[in-house]
């Protein structure tokens, strides 16, 4: 591959080797395998929430609903133990609104064809409201002693290895096969690169559509169970932070690109990786909250300029809906 | 004693009990407390509009049950503009209120600008202006609340003091950068760090008020200084994730970590008994609640000029440990306060 050929998945894992070795070199205690796995720790949400997003933009859609997605259920498990339901039926009703969110969503993308940007902006804000309104009693709800032992999910370990770390390499796995194994799969890139041809050649691509949102909600469910059991509550607050643009950035910079079609797992590992190393070493070096986003916005304003260099968009190889 | 004292005593017990014997004869025509009608006046009707950063979490919440439980029995209208984090929205809500004139307003400032001009113009229309917990530079006629940089400076004395004979090795977990709160209390936590240079600060990083990321840092202090002896963190909803890291280290008990927060049950008590937080100070939500319907009462009954007189109302803060994080009074529950 020259360098003509570079994606931006290239460009992107060219930076990650590069400031890799250099933290290495100059952080003591950076290269360890304690701190390796916290790295991979911190970032293992962001990067289970890249995954339901990737499912999502390879079909060409866009799920700005995620992260209520991740905050309303299982602040539903919360406080519904909370208030004295069994665990079970906590974790039922929270997988059920995870998928009648799902269905809504997808329902307005595919058959109602509003603008998956549009329909996930309201929805999302839908969501969040209901739990804020009707669900729960505070914006951080605590954990309650009926749910001890479900914290395993996020603090215990396997072998060693943090759960969180196991969950995403199972999501990793589960989500590779789905997308490079099945006909599912298949059907979903073949979406994301034209729908209308999918749709000719006989592809059932409304339900296929509404799939990937339920999918999506699913995983965003599973993120933030593992996050409310790794921090010991739910800060549904969550869903006015800045953290879907995390996402949205794993899943641009890991080279899925947004017109659809594209990019796969491996990507999203990349995308996190390289947000993960940039954390965990800014940490360690005690850069001031500010410092890092600039270092961040700077390290992402390089690896796009890079791409647009490389790669330069003319009427060819650009797309319709290419953000 | 002399046989005339004695004497004296007697004769002043014996005045005592005729003064004792006339008086059910007075009572029985009732006496009228003079000021009691135009307080009661004073207050019936009025409104007091409260403007939080957000409802929906602890303080908040418990300083409007608190407020209401004690202003509507006299017949005034607690009402809640809830401008959930957005500063825009709230100066709106404030701007709004200065025009339908309630007899005070209680704000919680996000920070020290942006709504002084408008507290200053609401006390040249005549409304009360108190402010919690959050000041801003614009003093109004009074300010219930704690005191930031106090809390800084006790925190952290509890956490050399427990670093006393350790590595000395200590983290600082902050709020949000814009935040007054957070910046008054790292400004405590300077002051005593000041005095004591043999404590090395290892880590002083913003988590934003976020328990996650409040966890994603202390993980990575502590996998880079396993033998750190103390975080101090600068609230208690934030450092349920920095708790949390240090319990996944297998260091609890090992780290002291002392944050501050409103004192709620779950928040504050239960997770000291379980040993996550080993102090939190309380601001104690329900006294500033009635310290606020205090100041009200008192100010509207008065009929002062609002602006005229100005006054803070620190609040005592109180330290919970595992000595009474047990005990009924150390901590408070919203729903109690609901009732």
């Amino acid at each position: 591959m020259g360098i003509k050929n570079l994606g931006q998945q290239g460009i992107v894992f060219a930076v990650f080797t590069a400031l890799f070795p250099i933290f290495a070199i100059a952080l003591p205690g950076f290269l360890t395998t304690a701190n390796m796995l916290t790295l991979l720790q911190n970032v293992a949400v962001l990067g289970i929430l890249g995954l339901a997003m990737a499912i999502v933009v390879i079909g060409r859609g866009i799920d700005i609903s995620l992260i209520a997605a991740l905050a309303v259920p299982p602040g539903l498990v919360l406080q519904m133990v909370q208030d004295g339901h069994s665990l079970s039926i906590s974790l039922a009703a929270a997988f059920a609104l995870s998928i009648a969110f799902g269905l809504v969503n997808g329902w307005l993308i595919a058959y109602a064809e509003v603008p998956s940007l549009f329909t996930t902006l309201a929805s999302g804000l839908f969501l969040a409201g209901l739990g804020q309104a009707a669900l729960f009693k505070l914006d951080v709800v605590q954990w309650s002693p009926g749910l001890d032992g479900f914290e395993k999910l996020g603090q215990g370990n396997l072998l060693g290895i943090p759960m969180p770390v196991v969950m995403f390499a199972l999501a990793c796995i589960a989500v590779a096969f789905l997308l490079r194994q099945t006909r599912l799969g298949a059907y979903i890139y073949a979406i994301g690169d034209n729908p209308n041809g999918a749709r000719v050649t006989g592809i059932p691509t409304r339900p296929i559509i509404v799939l990937q949102y339920v999918m999506a909600a699913l995983i965003g469910c599973a993120a933030g169970l593992i996050m409310a059991s790794s921090v010991n509550s739910m800060p549904t607050r969550i869903f006015n932070s800045t953290l879907i643009y995390d996402v949205i950035l794993v899943v641009v910079l890991g080279g899925i690109g947004l017109s659809g079609g594209r990019g796969g797992v491996v990507n999203v590992i990349i995308g996190t990786l390289l947000i993960g190393t940039m954390l965990n070493g800014m940490t360690i070096m005690d850069v001031s909250y500010s410092g890092q986003n600039l270092v961040k916005g700077v390290v992402l304003l390089i690896a796009v300029i890079t791409d647009s260099f490389l790669n330069p968009r003319n009427e060819e190889t650009a797309q319709q809906g290419d953000i | 004693m002399t046989i005339y004292g004695r004497t004296f005593t007697t004769t002043a017990f014996g005045i005592g009990l005729m003064i004792a014997a006339c008086a059910p004869a007075l009572a029985q025509k009732g006496l009228d407390e003079p000021f009691q009608a135009a307080f009661k006046e004073a207050l019936a009707g009025k409104t007091v509009a409260y403007i939080p950063v957000a409802m929906n979490f602890d303080l908040t919440e418990g300083w409007f049950a608190g407020v209401k439980k004690e202003l509507e029995p006299y017949g005034m209208k607690v009402v809640v503009r809830d401008p959930n984090w957005s500063t825009n929205a709230g100066a709106q809500a404030l701007t709004t209120l200065i025009s339908e004139k309630p007899a005070a307003i209680i704000v919680h400032n996000p920070d020290v600008q942006t709504y002084a001009k408008l507290m200053q113009r609401a006390e040249n229309e005549g409304i009360y202006i108190i402010q919690v917990n959050m000041g801003s530079v614009y003093r109004s006629s009074a300010f219930v609340g704690a005191n930031w940089i106090e809390i800084g400076e006790r925190d952290t004395e509890a956490v050399v003091k427990a670093c006393a004979g350790k590595s000395n090795k200590i983290a600082i977990v902050q709020g949000a950068l814009s935040a007054a709160a957070s910046a008054y209390t790292l400004k405590g936590v300077e002051n005593v760090l000041a005095k004591h240079p043999e404590v090395k600060v290892v880590s002083s990083q913003a988590a934003d008020w976020d328990a996650a990321k409040a966890k994603a840092i202390t993980q990575t202090v502590l996998k880079q200084n396993p033998d750190l002896c103390g975080i101090v963190g600068f609230w208690d909803g934030m450092d349920i994730g920095t708790a949390a890291a240090v319990k996944e280290a297998g260091l609890t008990g090992k780290v002291f970590v002392a944050t501050s927060g409103g004192g709620e049950r779950r928040g504050a008590c239960e997770l000291v008994k379980s040993g996550a937080f080993d102090l939190v100070l309380s601001y104690d939500v329900p006294t500033q609640a009635e310290q606020m319907a205090g100041m009200i009462k008192w100010l509207v009954s008065s009929g002062v000029k609002p602006g005229s007189v100005k006054g803070s109302m620190y609040t005592t803060l109180i330290p919970v440990t595992k000595e009474n994080a047990g005990s009924e009074t150390a901590c408070w529950n919203l729903s109690d306060l609901k009732k």
